[in-house]
């Protein structure tokens, strides 16, 4: 018994079974993205206007994941063009280039950008203590200035090892932090101006009362509902560039040569598939990446 | 099977061939082929069917006589479940681990795989002369995933603390903190397994979704063009597509809320949250009105989702059984197909109480009242099809004539609701448990048990006794009126929704219909005891049944044309489809049935 | 969806490879250079995206509609040209479509929603 279609394509459609049905998955996932971005507007948006965070993340680092990922995507249909062209060697290169910009997209993010974040720490001053930090938080010059924006996080590094166990000390009341530069020169313009690259963390040590913290924590998802949704969606989207990987991986494997000869044309139109639902992905980047980094 | 023709020729180097006999495992188990996995798909659904009745039997008893010890099942469950159930009386926690199970068994474990699972996978393939569904093995993935969340969702019942109990709607800040703290653990906590089971069931849920659609469109017969197409498969396609796009946002969500529960996350905590006398160790700065967006985005759609495989299922009964096509084809198909594409925008008719705007609220109120049109549309022409119509009131199709009053007390108690001022009133009432129910009761069951009975003959070659069938459906019918008529009028008298005492606190307002309670709880457990006849029916029959041959009902549709029960590929000729899907009493012709296939004019 | 015709020359009229694949060597060097032009344009556009927040549209509102419409013209290419949905006859676009107005409605609807509430 044999489902018709699996190869060859229906006339009247003009496609053969699995590309109507990644096509439908790819519509499911249009909705789950647009669910978790349309998350996103509704965090944002309503948020207290001016709290919002701004240049957190590595931007070089992101370009160069996003640079990374759009070569897979090339290199993806490459794959598929080889195997049409009944090229089984360069389908093989290509579809090996693909799983090497996939692993260092993940290892790059998993390896270097996660971590970067977790020790990065912020601390929410409370509203009554503002006054006690204002040389780090500078809300006299944000008033002035009229965007609206004001400041009540410190954020930057623990120095030592001992200022971490301070803080999470409940005995300890105080904790010492090495400052970014936003906080350790809040008054100066050019901390406000859009920057590519990362500004160089300040050699200012700052020591904080934890009484006067209403709310802190490393840059982790509970961090704030900016890192709850920016690892949310790109933790999502990580996953589907690992199952991606899977599978593409598996199409490396010597069942695949089998497949092939067996019926090439079913083979380049599994390809086909995978490579469809890789490109998804990298949709998915292309909008989050301006999002979370940029904007 | 080897010399089996093929429907169309098969296509270079295909795979295996069908001569080996399978074994009980790939036979019974992990079978990849529609007929087996829609009766996995209906035995599981029905059984928990069953057990969502139970927990509901269990909460009328609290309604009826609050805080008296059950009888017979209080013993057991108290020594069972001490905590909440001490000395057989239940706690307002456990009331409301019962509610919150109830509405998510019968729903997401219930009736979708009963009527999208079970009856699309079984019929459908069948009806457009298909050997299978387009992905068999996605198709066995699709109902494993389903049984691994069903057996999540009843295994949260024995983890400390209970079963979910913050709604089948799950609306934080309460699912957020609920189920959280000493006496419970950190993760196999009742709301937690909800929420992981949930993700599991949708994952089920959209594989199943590409199955159905891109079988009707890639699997037709030759012939069988889109306006040629039974009415059952254009009801299961749209009900495939709103899967499709209304499940992921709620995924989403049930992603974003373990990630409030588990990694301290505030994507639903609002700013100054104070749980227990303190605030909250989060952030803050989330929106609990997100997840309600997120939420009925998924459950309204899911709605129309309960009713369109039902309205499919009334579809086939009907013409059979008046022995006319359906009276306006075409416009049922347009209507279930604007629908499905309307039903995608009213979701906030939910939310009229969370304090919207105007403008919001005018868009809702209007997109609402719009999307009664095309149902309307279908039931007035499912009620004209009977007009003329040389009637056979076998059981299928008093069910299936049932629904139709009943789907309109349903459809037509919710058009007051669709408008913000009168929804003020009646929101969270039990005028909405009863508006609901009408349409899910004696709506979607009514039609479901329409449908076993009408199918029973094609899958094992026996019919279920008639008579016991309408001692089955008289007795459902009166029991549902007695349970749920009552409600609109409680309702509107000011009864809420979620009260585990059914109202005694509140008395003093509303004395005049209290003892309703008692009315609507007995209803209910005389419905059980018909339903014990229905499923004594339903196994006798199996073996006992009188037999048929292969189409008993003398029916047009494409299912009838195969053996029965029908083998592995369904067919033994090449199908091609002459006519349209109900071309009864044709004048001219020799019967008053011309089958789709049959070549003879 | 087509109300199609009687498929019932199915086996005579399949044909061998889509449209879109190229079977000799012209062809298929034409479109190694489609492939690799769209992915050049990809790589221009996120340097673009990068270096277009330096420059001040006037409110944020608007450097954030510039860099979307950066995103959305790389998208155009990658769907069009890399998913093939140029060559691509009706039936993929008869879904896609609702499926992007249904999204655009989760958003504009949350959005408005968001805006428009009762103000104490």
């Amino acid at each position: 018994m044999e489902i018709p279609y699996t190869v060859k394509p229906r006339p009247d459609t003009g496609l053969w079974n699995a590309k109507i049905g990644i096509w439908l998955f790819l519509a499911s996932e249009v909705m789950l993205f647009g669910g978790l971005f349309s998350a996103y507007v509704f965090l944002r948006f309503g948020a207290v206007p001016g709290t919002w965070p701004h240049g957190l993340l590595n931007i070089p680092v992101g370009t160069l994941n996003t640079a990374i990922l759009i070569a897979s995507s090339v290199s993806v249909v490459f794959a598929w063009a080889a195997l049409k062209m009944r090229n089984f060697r360069r389908y093989q290169v290509f579809m090996g280039l693909t799983i090497l910009c996939g692993a260092i997209f993940l290892g790059i993010k998993l390896g270097y950008e996660w971590p970067a974040k977790f020790h990065h720490f912020g601390a929410y001053i409370n509203d009554d203590a503002l006054y006690k930090y204002e040389a780090y938080l500078g809300n006299e010059f944000l008033a002035e200035e009229g965007e609206g924006r004001r400041r009540t996080e410190i954020t930057g590094t623990f120095p030592t090892h001992e200022d971490h166990e301070a803080w999470e000390n409940p005995e300890a009341k105080e904790f010492r932090l090495r400052l970014d530069a936003v906080n350790a020169e809040p008054t100066n313009p050019d901390n406000y101006l859009p920057h590519i690259f990362p500004r160089p963390q300040s050699d200012k040590v700052v020591t904080i009362q934890k009484e006067d913290v209403r709310w802190g924590s490393f840059f982790v998802p509970r961090h704030s509902s900016y890192f709850a949704v920016y690892y949310t969606i790109t933790g999502l989207h990580g996953i589907h560039v690992l199952a991606g990987l899977i599978v593409f991986g598996y199409f490396m494997l010597p069942v695949s040569k089998r497949l092939y000869e067996r019926d090439p044309e079913h083979m380049a139109n599994r390809i086909e598939v995978v490579g469809l639902f890789w490109h998804f992905v990298d949709l998915v980047w292309i909008f989050a990446f301006p999002i979370f980094y940029l904007f | 099977m080897a010399t089996q023709p093929q429907t169309q020729p098969a296509p270079a180097g295909h795979e295996h061939d069908d001569h080996h006999e399978l074994g009980f495992w790939s036979k019974y188990v992990f079978s990849t082929d529609h007929k087996m996995i829609g009766i996995q798909y209906g035995l599981t659904a029905l059984s928990f069917l069953l057990f969502g009745f139970i927990l509901m039997m269990m909460m009328r008893w609290q309604l009826a006589y609050p805080g008296q010890t059950m009888p017979v099942l209080g013993k057991i469950l108290g020594s069972a479940f001490p905590n909440q159930m001490p000395g057989g009386v239940m706690t307002p926690d456990f009331y409301n681990s019962l509610g919150a199970m109830h509405g998510t068994i019968m729903i997401f474990l219930g009736i979708v795989p009963l009527s999208f699972g079970a009856f699309g996978n079984y019929v459908m393939p069948l009806q457009i002369g298909a050997p299978d569904m387009a992905f068999p093995k996605l198709n066995m993935l699709s109902y494993w995933l389903y049984f691994v969340g069903g057996v999540s969702m009843l295994a949260s019942f024995f983890v400390p603390g209970g079963a979910a109990k913050s709604g089948w709607t799950s609306y934080p800040p309460l699912a957020n903190i609920s189920d959280i703290g000493p006496g419970f653990h950190p993760f196999f906590n009742g709301q937690t397994l909800w929420l992981l089971a949930m993700v599991i069931l949708i994952f089920s849920s959209l594989l199943g979704s590409v199955n159905f659609i891109t079988t009707v469109v890639q699997l037709r017969a030759p012939g069988l063009t889109w306006m040629r197409l039974p009415f059952f498969c254009w009801a299961q396609l749209i009900t495939a597509y709103l899967l499709l796009l209304a499940f992921p946002p709620l995924q989403a969500a049930g992603v974003m809320q373990t990630m409030d529960r588990l990694a301290g996350t505030s994507f639903f905590n609002p700013d100054g949250l104070i749980v227990a006398g303190q605030a909250a160790a989060v952030s803050g700065g989330g929106s609990p009105l997100l997840w309600q967006h997120l939420f009925w985005f998924l459950a309204h759609p899911e709605v129309y989702v309960l009713i369109l495989p039902a309205i499919g299922i009334v579809t086939e009964v009907i013409t059979n059984n008046t022995r006319k096509p359906i009276w306006a084809y075409k416009a049922m198909v347009f209507s279930v197909v604007v629908l499905g594409f309307l039903s995608m925008f009213v979701w906030a008719h939910h939310m009229f109480l969370t304090g919207m705007g105007t403008k919001v609220s005018a868009f809702f109120q209007t997109t609402t009242v719009m999307v009664s049109v095309p149902s309307v549309i279908i039931i007035t022409v499912l009620l004209i099809s009977l007009w003329g119509g040389s009637i056979r009131f076998n059981t299928p199709m008093l069910f299936a004539t049932a629904f139709i009053p009943m789907f309109g007390i349903g459809g037509l108690t919710g058009l007051p609701l669709a408008f913000n001022a009168l929804d003020l009133h009646l929101h969270d009432t039990y005028y909405i448990i009863g508006h609901f129910h009408y349409i899910v009761a004696p709506g979607t069951i009514f039609a479901v048990f329409a449908g076993i009975y009408y199918w029973f003959p094609k899958m094992t070659g026996r019919t279920m006794s008639d008579k016991l069938g309408k001692v089955h459906f008289w007795g459902s019918l009166v029991c549902m009126n007695v349970i749920f008529f009552p409600m609109l009028i409680q309702g509107m008298a000011g009864v809420h929704r979620r009260w585990y005492d059914g109202g005694v606190t509140y008395e003093q307002i509303i004395a005049p219909v209290l003892h309703w309670n008692a009315v609507m709880s007995w209803g209910a457990w005389v419905l059980g005891l018909f339903q014990l006849i229905f499923i004594f029916n339903l196994v006798w029959s199996i073996r006992k049944g009188r037999k048929v041959g292969d189409n008993p009902w003398d029916s047009t549709t494409l299912e009838w044309q195969t053996p029965t029960p029908p083998p592995h590929g369904n067919f033994t000729r090449p199908i091609k489809v002459y006519r349209g899907p109900y071309e009864y009493s044709v004048p001219g012709s020799k019967k008053d049935f011309s089958p789709q296939a049959d070549p003879e004019v | 969806m087509s109300d199609a015709h009687q498929p019932s020359d199915l086996s005579a009229a399949e044909k061998e490879h889509p449209v879109s694949v190229p079977h000799d060597a012209e062809h298929f060097h034409a479109h190694v250079k489609l492939y690799l032009g769209v992915g050049a344009a990809l790589l221009l556009g996120t340097v673009v995206t990068v270096i277009v927040t330096q420059i001040h549209f006037g409110s944020e509102a608007m450097n954030i509609a510039v860099g979307l419409l950066v995103a959305a013209i790389k998208a155009s290419l990658v769907i069009l040209f890399f998913m093939h949905m140029k060559e691509e006859k009706g039936s993929i676009y008869q879904f896609m479509i609702p499926t992007t107005i249904i999204v655009a409605g989760l958003f504009l609807i949350c959005a408005l929603a968001l805006v428009d509430h009762i103000k104490f």
